[in-house]
């Protein structure tokens, strides 16, 4: 199960900030667990930011991005209402997205 | 006869077809890739000039490997996607950031180091590569547990 998803789009200075959150374990597949097994991989793989329906930014990422990872992009333009919509898939077949309008 | 055949290969092809399509790509061979040399030769990278206008912003020295911020930032027009890799980790390629017209060559986000390594952003503008280097000192590694 995907656990939940933050985010926040701000008008700034000729650009909008997108800030997104993701709660994910991102393993490594190197970390050993308390009892000294090895912790499978599981992390984020494919990341995409649409505004108003059209990609802005296609991501691959690997096992290396933090725990929880935390994202900020900077779209064109952009006017208060318009739609931002984030997804991502991980390499276990889960996936989660979420979407908010510039504030 | 043939309709119900033809129906039935139509809707098989539709089966295979859409979770194909739902997988988005990852470059398996580039993120497997343990040398930063071989990562970059995966994504069909050659030799990148060194560019003033690929700005890196991370701490001189990162306490906590887990959780190392970086902030980066193409100035060159026309750039296209953003590549991060951190040569000695255990698989040096971190991520590939492609960008279409309505945004802007910046990411912020933050990153696992194993140890002290040289943090390395190319910049893909106009066909061509750029790259900009940076030292980011370790006290504490990210990858094991």
């Amino acid at each position: 199960m995907a656990g939940p998803m933050k985010m926040r789009a701000t008008l700034g200075q000729g650009f909008t900030e997108v800030r997104v959150l993701m709660t994910h374990p991102m393993e490594t597949g190197q970390r050993k667990d308390s009892d000294g097994k090895l912790v499978p991989m599981h992390f984020i793989q494919n990341l995409t930011v649409k505004l108003n329906g059209k990609t802005v930014v296609d991501a691959q990422i690997s096992q290396a991005v933090s725990r929880n990872p935390v994202f900020s992009f900077r779209l064109k333009g952009g006017a208060k209402g318009d739609k931002i919509e984030v997804a991502w898939l991980d390499n276990q077949g889960d996936s989660n997205s979420t979407e908010s309008a510039v504030a | 006869m043939n309709r119900i055949r033809r129906a039935l290969v139509a809707a098989l092809v539709i089966c295979i077809a859409r979770p194909l399509a739902a997988l988005a790509a990852w470059n398996k061979d580039a993120f497997g890739a343990k040398t930063a040399g071989d990562a970059l030769k995966s994504l069909g990278i050659g030799n990148a000039a060194p560019s003033k206008e690929v700005t890196i912003d991370a701490p001189e020295i990162a306490e906590n490997g887990a959780v190392v911020p970086i902030e980066i930032t193409s100035n060159l027009p026309g750039t296209t996607a953003l590549i991060v890799v951190i040569d000695n980790n255990p698989f040096p390629l971190i991520a590939r950031f492609d960008f279409k017209e309505n945004a802007l060559p910046f990411v912020k986000v933050n990153v696992k180091m194993g140890e002290t390594s040289e943090v390395r952003v190319i910049a893909e503008a106009g066909g061509k590569h750029y790259v900009a280097t940076r030292e980011v000192k370790v006290t504490i590694g990210g990858c094991g547990g």
